[in-house]
């Protein structure tokens, strides 16, 4: 009797997806919260390590708003900023920002700008540039990323935001200009999109309003 | 095929029939992620589950599921355990988790599991489907972690770096600094390293096996030559 052998064979396969649904439905619920929390606290790390928890006050996470600015912070998809405060009263904030032209595409990075538009910091973020000569700019390898720390869009000056070999005052690596020379363009942008907005950043998106943090 | 004992089992998963020296299977992830001792351990663990799941789940419903519809239960449950495996490991693991990330939903794609719940789950019973995937994933796994040293100790001249990733804090002094000074060698943690290092692992297994076959032994050593 086909059809009814069909239909058992529909009816099984229909009771393994149910199986197989339910177990991962039974493994998110049990591990979504901490999942949250892992990649909430991973966050929270690399935001203390450009803006020490002792400068804010505020919950920088939960303050922060989202932002799109494909020409300066290298992505048609939205940023997020991150804002610290300090009895109510803007400090710093830190940013996402894309370097576009990385020598193996986009190189993620995090900003973190102080009120005043000097740099508190940067990381990478997120890189596939060769082991061993572009990926010196993350920090694990070493420490060229540190050079951001307290410069600024006067100091030095706009056309020597470059790498030494362009004429600027930042260090290439032997072997690897490009990946550099896209961090500091990348970082050069992010901070003249600070200087642009400085006024709008710091405001709205308060009291728990903020923007889902977008998951890769 | 069913009157083999579990040493013999355990031989083939191991050895003989190893995933990845002499079925190549599964050798995306084996490639990409092997540029570590520690990522290959974490990958070849989270296999090892895997496989260990799939068969036994597999095995005990072999009698259950009708020949036509096999496949896309077998793959319905390959699917939901890996993904049930990746949420654990982002929630137990993260730092571990975001290296291999990407890698852990392609063991739904290793065709060694799948193959595994073909042609030996689906025709064992529990305990024989159990020790065919612990091995099976162990010989794959060994495999992962000898291609990563193999790698990680030309490309780097370090062993178990970042081993604190899976076992905790206490275990960053378990790095291994081998050479002193070492400039590094890039193409072996590139993925050409990956082939040739593949390529000389699976030559060195073909001599030992060869040795083996020649060494004037009893009655299965002649066996195995007049195989050849």
């Amino acid at each position: 009797m086909p059809l009814k052998k069909m239909l058992l064979s529909a009816s099984l396969l229909g009771l393994f997806a149910v199986l197989g649904t339910a177990l991962v439905a039974f493994t998110y619920e049990s591990t979504h919260e901490r999942i949250a929390q892992n990649e909430r606290n991973t966050l929270l790390r690399s935001l203390h390590a450009l803006i020490p928890p002792e400068r804010h006050d505020n919950d920088p996470v939960t303050d922060s708003i989202a932002v799109t600015d494909t020409a300066l912070l290298g992505s048609p998809l939205p940023q997020q900023v991150y804002r610290a405060r300090k009895d109510g009263e803007p400090v710093a904030l830190a940013l996402t920002a894309v370097a576009p032209d990385g020598y193996s595409g986009d190189i993620g990075l995090l900003i973190a700008i102080n009120h005043d538009g000097s740099l508190a910091g940067v990381r990478v973020t997120a890189h596939r540039e060769t082991p061993g000569l572009g990926d010196k700019v993350d920090v694990a390898r070493t420490d060229w990323v540190h050079a951001f720390a307290g410069r600024s869009l006067s100091n030095p000056l706009p056309d020597k935001w470059k790498v030494k070999k362009d004429g600027g005052v930042f260090d290439q690596f032997t072997g690897a200009t490009v990946t550099p020379r896209a961090v500091v363009k990348a970082v050069r942008n992010a901070l003249d999109y600070y200087q642009q907005h400085r006024d709008t950043l710091f405001d709205g998106g308060r009291s728990g309003a903020a923007q889902e943090v977008p998951h890769g | 095929m069913a009157d083999k004992t579990l040493r013999q089992i355990a031989g083939d998963g191991l050895w003989h029939n190893n995933v990845a020296f002499v079925q190549i299977l599964g050798l995306c992830p084996l490639l990409a992620v092997t540029s570590s001792v520690v990522n290959g351990l974490g990958l070849g663990l989270a296999t090892l589950l895997t496989l260990v799941l799939s068969n036994v789940t597999v095995s005990a419903i072999r009698n259950l599921i009708r020949p036509d519809i096999r496949i896309p239960v077998f793959v319905m449950l390959i699917a939901s355990i890996v993904t049930a495996i990746e949420l654990a490991m982002h929630a137990w693991f993260h730092e571990l988790h975001g290296i291999l990330g990407i890698f852990i939903p392609l063991i739904v794609t290793n065709c060694s599991i799948l193959g595994r719940a073909e042609a030996f789950a689906s025709k064992n019973n529990i305990g024989r489907s159990f020790v065919d995937g612990l091995t099976m994933g162990l010989g794959f796994a060994a495999a992962l972690v000898l291609l990563g040293a193999m790698r990680e100790l030309l490309g780097a001249g370090t062993l178990f770096d970042q081993a604190h990733l899976m076992f905790g804090e206490a275990a960053r002094a378990f790095r291994l600094t081998v050479f002193e000074d070492y400039k590094g060698f890039l193409l072996a943690i590139l993925p050409p390293g990956a082939f040739i290092g593949l390529g000389l692992l699976i030559a060195l297994k073909n001599v030992i096996d060869q040795r083996r076959a020649a060494a004037p032994q009893p009655a299965p050593a002649a066996a195995e030559l007049a195989a050849e």
